[in-house]
């Protein structure tokens, strides 16, 4: 027993080190690898919030469809905080910087270079700690309610935040509907020894291994026993209330920061990005990689977003074989595609491509023995 | 702000919340039904308007009219066939997540169809006439929508208490299941609600887009949440509830625009369902239901 536990973690370090590899020699052709590169950071930060939504759809059993609201919270704060101060004026060219934002900005602009390097984090962390307090209060109400009605409970939340951003009297803080731009790049980690492109891996990493750890706690076992039912968790003692508040503001905040990412991924946001259109982009990677496994979240968010913004690129163009102009292929193809798709998991393939299943090495050696029946069993 | 403005206001908010009323009872008596919020409802809304587009491109308006509720409906039920009925056993989350698919599916497939780029709504020549009454002036459709909604919705009641598919379609609200052993063609109520909710959907859509000239794939989402809300204000599954949940935020809205707020207009609906949920989540008419273990 204690043997192979050894050995599924030299496999995770190999493999982990393996990737990090491949992200450092990426980072070296990034010239020519930059669709690859964008590919993977878009996939690395749908991970993070998959998972994030997993955590309280999948293992909490709480259907919330907030997702894209604490994602915009998470993405305004942080690019408010990281505009270069020498842009402010240009990005807020039509109303004007709030004066306390730009002499906070002004304040930071002078300290230190040490902090100065640690401030983007300092940001992500400060969006992601707005958003766990959003979360912590509306969670106080809306909390208390059932399935669906949580589900369009949040959703009118989610779209609360953004009425907010967008409007007119808060121009001076989040440039109403201009939205924010000139957002700078993810930064380098640990003086420049982490290239900025490696940034989000590393965060995305760091905030998944954070979530399975929860998930496999106590606090986790209680969060699946409310999955399972809610009664029977309360009497056994469970304090419903203080594991979903806590499950939703966990999830709140990695969607939060995972918004940050995506506003340095992007370079520009605008409240119209954090649509209902994007948690429902974010649901259908969660349902496609089954609820109720992480696994399955992190593979199906970067097998999603691969094959949405390159692989099935073609749908999108006029194509002709052999002379004959194929019919169907136009604009807007691939997402008819994509919606099938979601169709046909949600009818058919009702678990998705993990079910509640989590990768482990040993299932993964089992499989491929099983493949090969040949090799004797060897232990 | 003089009288006459905030009249004529309360005119426009009228007929918006009679469009509005009219796609609330889809959801309302979906829910009633089967326990499903109808992500989808909106969508179908969404498609009515393009739906009138393209046969008032080709026919005289009372066929076009005709063709609209007609197509509408049957999407309707086939929606139901193919993507709910599947899913009646599985868990109350697969079949939400089914309905946001379709929602999904149909704003996809609208927008390959018929690009993103917002489409005229063709005008019917007797529905935009203007009428005026001493300083105030309306078009035809703004006075129609509110007497249209009311007249439809009495038939609907009438449908629901004297009929015996009405008293089949309380039934299978009241329980599923006990209904379905009374032998209740269980299938065939859940198509003949689809049905009625799609064909009020189409009414809608006709009343709501002439009065916005202009349709989108993505014009249903949001009537389709505020409906929604409506049908919960109301009290879910209760028709007048619906229907006066749907006139209350049509004006609300109105009213929120005309002063000046009108990005906030939409978070005031969602604003309003997290409070009604809080302090009475049943509803403004809605009976109280107790859950047993």
């Amino acid at each position: 027993m204690k043997k192979t536990i050894k050995k599924s973690t030299i496999y995770s370090l190999a493999a982990a080190a393996l990737f990090l590899v491949f992200l450092y020699w990426l980072d070296a052709n990034r010239l020519s690898q930059g669709m690859l590169i964008s590919v993977l950071q878009k996939g690395a930060i749908l991970a993070l919030v998959a998972t994030s939504m997993n955590l309280l759809n999948g293992f909490t059993g709480l259907f919330s469809l907030g997702q894209a609201g604490f994602m915009s919270i998470g993405a305004y704060t942080t690019a408010i905080l990281i505009i270069p101060v020498r842009s402010l004026d240009g990005v807020y060219y039509m109303n004007g910087v709030h004066p306390a934002i730009m002499n906070l900005r002004l304040l930071m602009a002078n300290s230190p270079p040490f902090l100065q390097s640690v401030y983007p984090f300092i940001a992500l962390l400060l969006g992601g700690a707005l958003a766990a307090l959003i979360a912590l209060l509306v969670g106080l109400a809306v909390l208390r309610l059932k399935s669906d009605y949580l589900a369009i409970a949040t959703l009118g939340l989610s779209e609360i935040v953004r009425a907010i951003f967008s409007s007119p009297q808060f121009d001076q803080i989040t440039n109403g509907s201009y939205g924010l731009n000139k957002i700078p790049n993810f930064p380098p980690m640990l003086f420049g020894l982490i290239p900025s492109l490696i940034t989000p891996f590393i965060i995305t990493g760091v905030s998944v291994a954070f979530i399975v750890l929860l998930i496999n706690s106590s606090y986790g076992r209680a969060f699946k026993a409310i999955r399972e039912d809610e009664i029977a968790a309360e009497a056994m003692g469970i304090s419903l209330y203080k594991h979903k508040e806590m499950s939703f503001v966990i999830s709140s905040f990695f969607s939060a920061v995972a918004g940050g990412m995506l506003a340095m991924y992007m370079r520009s946001i605008e409240a119209k990005t954090f649509s209902i259109t994007l948690t429902y982009d974010i649901l259908l990677i969660v349902v496609i990689g089954g609820i109720g496994s992480v696994t399955g979240s992190v593979v199906s968010a970067f097998l999603v977003t691969a094959a949405k913004e390159w692989w099935l690129r073609f749908f999108d163009q006029p194509l002709s074989l052999f002379g004959f102009q194929v019919p169907l292929f136009r604009t807007g193809f691939r997402m008819v595609i994509f919606s099938v798709l979601l169709m046909v998991v949600v009818l058919i393939y009702r678990r998705g491509l993990f079910g509640t299943n989590e990768f482990s090495w040993a299932g993964l050696i089992k499989r491929l023995r099983l493949k090969r029946p040949a090799k004797k069993e060897v232990e | 702000m003089s009288m006459t403005t905030i009249l004529q206001h309360c005119l426009t908010g009228i007929s918006l919340g009679g469009a509005y009323a009219l796609i609330a009872i889809g959801y309302t008596l979906v829910y009633g039904i089967l326990r499903l919020i109808n992500f989808a409802h909106g969508d179908i809304f969404m498609m009515a308007g393009y739906f009138m587009i393209f046969s008032l491109a080709s026919f005289p308006w009372p066929v076009a009219i005709l063709i609209t509720l007609v197509v509408t409906t049957v999407m309707g039920i086939a929606i139901e066939r193919v993507a709910y009925k599947p899913l009646r056993e599985a868990p109350r989350m697969s079949i939400m997540i089914s309905a946001i698919g379709v929602s999904y599916l149909l704003q996809n497939l609208s927008t390959y169809l018929f690009t993103a780029i917002p489409r005229g709504y063709p005008e019917i020549p007797f529905l935009k006439r203007i009428f005026r009454v001493g300083e105030l002036s309306a078009s035809f459709v703004t006075v129609l929508t509110p007497v249209l909604t009311i007249i439809l919705v009495m038939i609907l009641m009438a449908l629901i208490n004297r009929t015996k598919t009405g008293m089949a379609m309380r039934a299978v609200s009241k329980d599923f299941e006990t209904a379905k052993l009374m032998g209740i063609n269980i299938n065939g109520i859940v198509s003949v609600t689809f049905a009625i909710g799609s064909l009020l959907a189409a009414v809608g859509s006709i009343l709501y887009f002439t009065d916005r000239m202009s349709v989108t794939p993505f014009s249903g989402t949001l009537p389709g949440l505020k409906c929604f809300v409506a049908a919960v204000f109301g009290g879910i599954g209760n028709i007048p509830g619906a229907v006066v949940g749907g006139f209350f935020i049509g004006i609300v809205e109105t009213l929120l625009v005309a002063l000046g707020y009108s990005t906030f207009s939409d978070a005031f609906t969602f604003l309003l369902l997290i409070v009604m949920l809080l302090v009475r989540p049943t509803g403004l008419f809605g009976e109280k239901s107790v859950e047993k273990v």
